[in-house]
């Protein structure tokens, strides 16, 4: 059973208006338990709203979400209990700090599924550890806290809920690639440890190919690819005609592969001197050492 | 130095001190000369100085040591304040937050209608400033309804219609997407190619400091390395070991390289990458 | 969606109205208010209407927009009409308990209708066809002989500006922020009225942190771009009267001297 499906998801803005429009349109999708899943699509192609329906942020104008095979529409009362299994985290999360200290804030989430102050306060502190957050952090204010400290903060808020699954847009949007990495690297040994499901929108797709099991592309409101990350990527030439890129390495091995040479499509830098290395020494371009 | 336009002498600068903290040096003497349409990439980790260096060059701070000039304009004086400012534009980070009109267009006129120029004047180089950034359509919208490459490309066109020497581009692409990282960077090589407009442009994506004359990266408050692209790229192991990126195509050489393959010490982009490994590679079967 | 709300309300058009200086728009549109008010009988506010319909005819703007911004104040009409209906002087209509109507009561729930009507309508026609930008630009030029006592003219029209900038900005950034509160779980549609009000403490000092961080940016971008106060500023766009404006003043002339000579002539309807 999937942790998260979608059936026949449609969700239009303004439903009803002349403006309406339609940001996501007819999407069934299966989210597997456990799995690190990548969602790209450029700006407009309906992959944030889709998120946001994950979620029950957004109630769809039609057709179904499944979370653990149940619509979570079933009693909008209880929306608010999806949400803690649902973890959102936004573009720019270090926005939504408010607590006069991290712990706080962090604490805001548990506090508000009902745990008492001391139960919360021992999920923010895993939490907070997850993120790589110091415990002398902890007491201070989070507007004291560096750019990519708040963002890690505001992230072991939505991790502290500890839900099933976890939804990132942009975790590392104006990070630099030092912040983008380390933050990257934090995720994934989150998903590794807690065995989590871990839902990872970006642009950049050299991330996406580093750490996802899977890539759900999305354009004009549709689900156009779900597939294993290695065989999305291979499809680079179509991903480049909806205005989408393949990362620079995946780019270099498609090109040798379109002018003949017998290599496969690879996703980091790593695996592709693998994959030429025989190659080249069969060219005989060894030069001694 | 004395052909520079833009020139930073032994620069440094520390922000002031915060309550208890201790006031914080960010840059250590820096001496940069940037050259009349020249375009310059300034490359650096956040905190590493490149910001706080950009906004020597127009006056916006004011070296605790040594001296900026702006083509022979000393940044302390404050009577050149305006004139300095005048010359040499800068685009911050944030597109949504330097827009100050309720319509494209009069924000585009801001800055000429703050230097006085007459009003026939301003409407002849707020035309212009916009068909320069391909935005003249847009001219009647509002800033709000237009996406991240736009709002910065309006941006830009609000600078140029002061008619500046030098665009200064504090991490302009960081909030965008590729689509808007691709419009922006287009529009300031075109402004560098077709007006002669120095561009510096301050960046973490490695990527787009490969189209630029000069890159100069820098570290902790000091100019770690600098040279055209392709000298600073192919110090793959200086780079990596500062927690800078390089490019994958360049990566992917250097390492082969490494391992004793004859390629060339650095590729720059996906063409110049397939290109050095085609020479070496058995050629392929007809299929 | 909050970020729906618009504010200002412009529509876009060529009409009469649409072309006129916003200056004089402006101050037409206050002087049809003072008249409103002069309008002491039934005729001069029959003048009046006869005035609205004109202008309303001649915006161009559909009838729809118009009943829209009457909808937003209908709630404020009827409940003046009720206090008046039953705070009138004059025959005795209907009675019950403590509770009467009276003929004057009647009569002056109507006349004070028709005057808000009126002047929402009024206000409506400007803020409809006039943008926003135009019309800070108006009340600039018009407060400009105000510098004389020290009022910084300027720096309010500046500051307008960069509200109506802001709004839309602001408004989008509280949706975000409400959306990630409630991804934690925040409940901002239940309770009383103390936990409500609580409920918004999440989401207005996120707000008031990044306005402040907008206001630094801006000022910073503000000064790049070579800003420094009014003095020696020009202006893209000047603004011209034309052979319309003058025809409009002179029609609202005529108005306003027949809302007059009523007044004068015909005894108040008001009670």
């Amino acid at each position: 059973m999937f942790v998260l499906e979608t059936k026949d998801l449609t969700y239009v803005y303004g439903a009803g208006t002349p403006f309406h429009k339609t940001a996501v349109n007819r999407v069934s999708v299966g989210i597997e338990r456990g799995e690190f899943l990548g969602i790209i699509g450029h700006t407009g192609s309906g992959k944030s709203t889709f998120i946001q329906t994950l979620n029950g942020l957004l109630r769809p104008t039609s057709g179904t979400v499944l979370l653990n095979g149940k619509d979570i529409w079933a009693e909008p009362k209880k929306i608010r209990s999806v949400r803690f299994r649902v973890g959102m985290v936004f573009q720019y999360p270090e926005h939504q700090l408010f607590e006069e200290t991290v712990l706080k804030d962090i604490c805001f989430g548990p506090g508000n599924m009902g745990l008492s102050a001391a139960q919360a306060e021992e999920r923010a502190r895993r939490a907070a550890k997850f993120v790589g957050l110091d415990n002398e952090l902890l007491g201070k204010s989070p507007f004291e806290l560096s750019g990519g400290q708040k963002r890690r903060a505001a992230i072991a808020g939505v991790i502290a809920m500890d839900p099933d699954v976890l939804v990132l847009d942009e975790p590392t949007a104006g990070l630099d690639p030092q912040g983008r990495d380390m933050l990257l690297e934090q995720i994934s040994a989150y998903h590794r440890a807690r065995g989590s499901t871990v839902i990872l929108v970006s642009h950049s797709m050299e991330d996406i190919a580093r750490f996802a099991d899977r890539v759900l592309v999305m354009n004009e409101g549709r689900a156009v690819m779900l597939d294993k990350t290695k065989n999305v990527f291979a499809r680079g030439r179509e991903l480049e005609a909806m205005g989408l890129r393949v990362p620079q390495i995946t780019s270099i091995l498609l090109t040798l592969r379109e002018k003949g040479y017998p290599v496969r499509p690879v996703l980091t830098v790593d695996e592709a001197v693998e994959e030429l290395r025989p190659l080249l020494r069969k060219g005989g371009a060894h030069h001694a050492q | 130095m004395d052909k520079s336009y833009l020139s930073a002498e032994n620069v440094s600068y520390a922000y002031p001190a915060r309550e208890d903290e201790e006031s914080f040096e960010v840059l250590h003497g820096v001496d940069l000369g940037i050259k009349k349409g020249e375009f310059v990439a300034l490359l650096g980790h956040n905190g590493s100085g490149k910001s706080t260096l950009a906004k020597h060059f127009n006056a916006l701070l004011l070296p605790a040591g040594g001296k900026v000039y702006v083509d022979g304009l000393d940044t302390m004086d404050e009577s050149l304040k305006l004139e300095i400012r005048r010359r040499v534009g800068l685009v911050l980070q944030n597109p949504d937050n330097q827009l100050v009109a309720s319509v494209v267009e009069e924000d585009v006129a801001f800055g000429p209608e703050n230097l006085g120029v007459p009003p026939p004047e301003i409407r002849r180089r707020v035309d212009d400033a916009l068909r320069a950034v391909g935005m003249y359509d847009y001219r009647l919208n509002a800033p709000y309804k237009l996406s991240g490459g736009q709002k910065q490309r309006v941006a830009i066109a609000g600078i140029i219609a002061m008619q500046p020497d030098c665009i200064v581009l504090d991490e302009p692409t960081a909030m965008l997407d590729p689509r808007g990282r691709t419009e922006v960077l287009d529009t300031i090589h075109s402004l560098n190619r077709g007006k002669g407009i120095t561009i510096v442009l301050i960046t973490h994506y490695m990527d787009e400091a490969v189209g630029a004359d000069r890159v100069v990266v820098m570290d902790d408050g000091r100019i770690l390395t600098q040279g055209t692209p392709r000298e600073v790229f192919s110090q793959v192991r200086l780079l990596k070991a500062h927690q800078l990126d390089v490019p994958q195509a360049t990566e992917l050489v250097w390492r082969l390289r490494r391992e004793g393959f004859d390629l060339p010490e650095c590729a720059l982009d996906t063409a110049e990458c397939v290109a050095a490994l085609e020479k070496l590679l058995p050629r392929p079967q007809k299929i | 969606m909050l970020s729906d709300i618009t504010l200002g309300q412009y529509l876009p058009g060529r009409s009469l109205i649409h072309r006129m200086d916003p200056r004089v728009k402006l101050a037409l549109t206050f002087a049809f208010i003072v008249f409103l008010f002069v309008a002491s009988n039934f005729q001069g506010l029959a003048l009046m209407v006869a005035l609205m319909l004109v202008v309303l005819c001649l915006s161009g703007v559909p009838v729809s927009q118009y009943f829209k911004s009457l909808k937003a104040i209908l709630f404020i009409v009827l409940f003046t009409a009720a206090l008046n209906l039953f705070y009138g002087s004059g025959r005795r209509v209907w009675g019950w308990k403590f509770m009467q109507i009276t003929d004057g009561g009647i009569g002056n729930a109507i006349f004070i209708s028709v005057r808000i009507v009126c002047l929402i309508l009024f206000s409506s026609v400007l803020t409809f066809t006039t943008s926003p930008t135009q019309l800070t630009d108006a009340m600039e030029r018009i407060m400009k002989p105000l510098q004389v006592l020290h009022v910084k003219v300027h720096e309010i029209a500046m500051m307008m500006t960069i509200a109506l900038r802001f709004v839309p900005t602001l408004l989008e950034e509280t949706d975000r922020i409400m959306s990630a509160q409630k991804a934690r779980g925040a409940d901002m549609e239940s309770g009383g009225l103390r936990q409500r009000v609580k409920s918004l403490i999440p989401v207005l000092i996120p707000l008031f942190v990044s306005s402040f961080r907008r206001a630094y940016d801006l000022a910073m971008a503000m000064e790049c771009r070579c800003y420094h106060g009014g003095e020696g500023r020009t202006r893209m766009k000047q603004l011209h009267m034309t052979g319309l404006d003058a025809a409009a003043v002179a029609v609202a002339a005529v108005f306003c001297a027949g809302v007059v000579l009523c007044a004068a002539l015909f005894p108040a309807s008001l009670h």
